[in-house]
C-alpha cells in the first residue's frame, strides 16, 4: 500500500527529528498564555514573570501565546507535560478543565492553574487579590475628584471583577462620601473600540477619574486625550497616558514562579490554592504620577504598609450594598468566601449590576 | 502596459492541479518566511509539517481539528456550489452548540443513547435556524446573504456569552462563565480507548462527506446547484427554482456548521463556554475553496488545515516563532490558490499603452 509507505516514512523522519531534538540539560517550564504577549495587559505581566524565572533560577522556559480557551489547550498542556516539562503554567481561567485532564495523565508534573477553582493531585492553584490595589486606586479616585463622579469600564460581572468595582468605591468613600461609580460593561475582555468608547461616553457623564478591567490599553489613551485621570491595570500603562496615568494596580507573578520551581526541583511540591495579596508580594502600584499631591502619596505610603501587615482590609466593615443592606457589620472583614462569591455592587455605584 | 485577459476556455486540468500549485507555493514561501526569520528552514519544515503528526497520538490530534473542518466545509460547498455565499457557518456553529448544550443540560440526569441523538438533532436544527434567517431574507427581500450570515456571527457570540454568564452558568462554578461539564451520557463516545480524542464526530464527518458527494454528484437537486452555479440564466430558463436552491445551500451549510458545534461541546469540550468555535466556521471556506468544492477534496484540504494549527503550535514551542505564524500559512494558501485561479481563467498579455 501506497499510504502505509507514506505513514512509514512519516514516522521514520518524525524519529529523526525527535532524536535531533532530545538532549535537553536544564529544567523546562512551559506556559500556555491566552492572548499575545504585546506590551501591556494580563498576558505581559505572566511573561515578565517568566523573564524573571530564567534569569533567576537558570531554567529554560518556553510558551504558547494566543491559545485558544477551548480544546486546543488541551494539546498544548499534553505537549509540554509530554516531552518533560517539570511545571505547566496555565495562565487562564478556561484553561482549568484542561490542564486538570492532562494532569491526571502525567502525575509526574506539576501543573499551576492562574484564577479557578478545581485543584488536583498534581495541580495546584493561583490568583492574586487584585481588589487590594484597586482599593488604594480608589482612595487616590476619591481625592482626586472635582466632580465626584468617577468611572470603570468593566468585561463581564464575575466575581473578579465585582471585586475591583467594590473595593475602588470603598477606597473613595473612605475618603470622600459624595464619590459615586459609575459602570459600563463592553462584554469583551479585549476590544480596544468598544473600551474606548465607554471610556469616553463616561467621561462625557461628568466622570473625571477613570479605570478598567479589561484587557487593552485605550481607557488610559482615552482619559488622556480628553485630559482627565486614568488608572491602568494589569500593568503600568503610563507611557499610553503620561498625564493621564496617575499609577495601575500592577501583577507580579515572578516571585511565586521562582518558589514554585524551588520546590518542584527540591521535591518538597505540593499543590496549594495561593491567593496572594500585598502581603506576599503579588500586586503592587505602578509608580505614582507626579500629579498626585505629596501629602497623598505618603498617605498611600502608609496605607501600602497596613495592607502588607494585614491591619487593612479593603472590605473592612461597615460594608453596604446598593440597597442598604449590611453585608459585613463594622468591625469584621469580609470571608474570602463572601469575596468570591460577590455579584452585588456596594453603596456608591449608581449604575446597575447586568441581569 | 499588462493586462488580464480572459481565457477562451480554462483548463479542466488546471483548475485541479492549482490546489497543488498553491500549497507548493505556499511550503516555498514557508521555506522563504522560515528563512527570513533567521530559522533553519529544513527545521521549521520539519517542526511545522512533520512534529505534529510524529506519534499516534498526533495523528488522532490531527484527525481531532479536522473534524469540525470537514462537517462545516462540505455544508458550505453545497451552496457555494449554487453561489449561495454563506459566510456565517461560525454563527451557526455557536447556535448548534447552544442548541445541543441545552439538551445536555436539561437532560442531567438522563442515562441511555436518546440524550445524544437528541443532541444531534437539536445541533442541527439550531445551526439551521441561524441560517434560515439570511435564506428567509435573502428570498423574501433579496437581502445580501453574504452581509447577513457575517453579522449573524457576532449576533450568536453574544447570545453564547449571555448563556453562559446566565441561564448555562454552572451554579457551582464560582460564577465563573461555562456550564456544568456534561454527564457522560452527553458525551460523544472515543474511538479508540488510548486516551486519544478522536470521537464519533469523526464518523459523523465521514458520513457528512459521503452524503454531500451524494447529493452533489449523484442527485437532481446536486445537478441543478451546479447548474445554478455555472450558469444562472439558464437554471432559470430550465425552471429550477432559485428561491428553492437558496433555502438548501444555506440551510445544508448551517445543519453541518450546527452539529460541529454540538460535536465540540459534547466532544473535546465536554461543556459549553464562551469559546464554542476556534475559527472553525471560517478556516472552512478556506478548506472549501482549497478542495474545490469537492468532498473528496475537503477531507485532504481539512486534515492540511489542522495540520497549520497544529504546526504553529509545535513552531512556537519549539522555535520562538510568533503564535500569528498559522495564520500566516492559512493567508499564504489561501492567496496563492485564489492567484493560481486568476490564471486559469486569464492569462498575462503585454499590450502598448492605449
Amino acid at each position: 500500500m501506497i499510504l502505509k509507505k507514506i505513514i512509514s516514512k512519516l514516522a521514520l523522519l518524525a524519529l529523526l527529528g525527535a532524536m535531533t531534538g532530545a538532549g535537553m540539560a536544564a529544567d523546562n517550564v512551559g506556559f500556555v498564555y491566552v492572548s499575545p504577549i504585546g506590551d501591556a495587559g494580563w498576558t505581559y505581566q505572566h511573561d515578565l514573570g517568566r523573564l524573571q524565572l530564567e534569569k533567576e533560577t537558570g531554567v529554560t522556559t518556553s510558551f504558547v501565546e494566543n491559545v485558544a480557551e477551548g480544546p486546543d489547550a488541551e494539546r498544548v498542556i499534553r505537549e509540554m507535560a509530554k516531552r518533560g516539562d517539570k511545571v505547566v503554567f496555565a495562565t487562564s481561567f478556561g484553561f482549568m478543565n484542561y490542564a486538570l485532564k492532562v494532569s491526571k495523565t502525567f502525575r509526574k508534573t506539576a501543573f499551576v492553574h492562574a484564577t479557578g477553582y478545581k485543584m488536583g493531585k498534581n495541580m495546584g492553584l493561583v490568583n492574586a487579590r487584585f481588589y487590594e490595589g484597586r482599593y488604594l486606586t480608589g482612595v487616590i479616585a476619591g481625592e482626586m475628584t472635582k466632580s465626584n463622579v468617577l468611572g470603570y469600564v468593566a468585561a463581564f460581572p464575575i466575581p473578579e471583577v465585582m471585586q475591583g468595582i467594590n473595593a475602588f468605591i470603598q477606597g473613595a468613600r473612605s475618603v470622600n462620601p459624595k464619590a459615586e461609580l459609575r459602570v459600563i460593561w463592553v462584554n469583551s475582555w479585549f476590544d480596544p473600540g468598544k473600551e474606548r468608547q465607554a471610556a469616553l461616553t463616561l467621561l462625557s457623564q461628568e466622570a473625571d477619574v477613570i479605570t478598567h478591567h479589561t484587557d487593552s490599553t485605550a481607557v488610559v489613551q482615552a482619559a488622556e486625550d480628553q485630559g482627565k485621570y486614568a488608572f491602568g491595570y494589569h500593568s503600568d500603562m503610563s507611557k499610553y497616558g503620561p498625564n493621564a496615568h496617575l499609577t495601575a494596580t500592577t501583577h507580579l507573578w515572578g516571585d511565586y514562579y521562582v518558589k514554585t520551581i524551588k520546590e518542584v526541583q527540591a521535591g518538597t511540591w505540593e499543590p496549594t490554592s495561593v491567593w496572594g495579596g500585598y502581603k506576599e508580594g503579588m500586586i503592587a502600584l505602578a509608580p505614582l504620577n507626579k500629579a498626585i499631591p505629596a501629602d497623598l502619596q505618603s498617605r498611600i505610603r502608609d496605607l501600602e504598609k497596613q495592607m502588607t501587615a494585614g491591619s487593612l482590609h479593603a472590605f473592612a466593615g461597615p460594608v453596604v450594598d446598593q440597597a442598604g443592606k449590611i453585608i459585613v457589620p463594622a468591625g469584621q472583614n469580609m470571608t474570602d468566601e463572601q469575596l468570591n462569591s460577590m455579584n452585588y455592587y456596594l453603596q456608591g455605584v449608581v449604575s446597575k449590576v447586568p441581569n | 502596459m499588462l493586462r488580464l485577459e480572459r481565457r477562451p476556455e480554462a483548463s479542466q486540468l488546471m483548475s485541479y492541479a492549482s490546489p497543488a500549485i498553491a500549497i507548493a507555493l505556499m511550503l516555498i514561501g514557508g521555506l522563504l518566511l522560515f528563512t527570513f526569520l533567521g530559522k533553519n528552514p529544513i527545521e521549521g519544515f520539519k517542526v511545522f509539517f512533520i512534529n505534529p503528526i510524529s506519534d499516534l497520538w498526533g495523528v488522532s490530534e490531527l484527525l481531532l481539528k479536522a473534524t469540525p473542518l470537514m462537517l462545516v466545509a462540505v455544508g458550505l460547498a453545497v451552496g457555494f456550489r449554487a453561489n449561495v455565499w454563506n459566510i456565517g457557518a461560525e454563527g451557526q456553529l455557536v447556535a448548534g452548540g447552544v442548541a445541543a448544550s441545552a439538551v445536555a443540560l436539561y437532560f442531567q440526569e438522563s442515562e441511555g443513547a436518546h440524550v445524544l441523538i437528541l443532541m444531534v438533532i437539536a445541533g442541527c436544527i439550531g445551526g439551521m435556524l441561524w441560517a434560515a434567517i439570511p435564506a428567509f431574507l435573502k428570498t423574501r427581500f433579496n437581502t445580501n446573504e453574504i452581509l447577513v450570515s457575517l453579522m449573524l456571527v457576532y449576533v450568536a457570540q453574544l447570545m453564547v456569552s449571555w448563556l453562559v454568564h446566565g441561564p448555562m452558568m454552572d451554579p457551582d462554578g464560582f460564577n465563573f462563565p461555562q456550564s456544568a461539564m456534561f454527564e457522560d451520557s452527553a458525551l460523544l463516545p472515543l474511538l479508540f480507548d488510548d486516551g486519544s480524542r478522536v470521537n464519533l464526530a469523526f464518523v459523523f464527518a465521514i458520513g457528512a462527506l459521503l452524503a454531500g458527494y451524494i447529493f452533489m454528484f449523484r442527485s437532481f437537486g446536486g445537478f441543478q446547484m451546479q447548474v445554478a452555479g455555472y450558469a444562472k440564466d439558464a437554471a432559470r430558463y430550465a425552471g429550477f427554482s432559485a428561491k428553492r436552491m437558496i433555502w438548501i445551500g444555506l440551510l445544508s451549510g448551517g445543519a453541518m456548521a450546527g452539529l460541529a458545534g454540538m460535536s465540540e461541546v459534547s466532544g473535546p469540550m465536554g461543556q459549553i463556554t464562551e469559546h464554542v468555535s476556534s475559527n472553525y466556521g471560517f478556516a472552512a471556506i478556506i478548506v472549501a475553496f482549497v478542495a474545490r468544492l469537492n468532498p473528496v477534496g475537503i477531507f485532504f484540504a481539512s486534515l492540511l488545515m489542522a495540520l497549520l494549527y497544529l504546526g504553529g503550535e509545535q513552531a512556537q514551542q519549539y522555535m520562538n516563532l510568533p503564535s500569528s505564524i498559522s495564520n500566516v500559512f492559512q493567508g499564504m494558501l489561501l492567496l496563492f490558490l485564489l492567484g493560481s485561479d486568476v490564471f486559469i481563467n486569464y492569462r498575462l498579455r503585454w499590450k502598448e499603452g492605449s
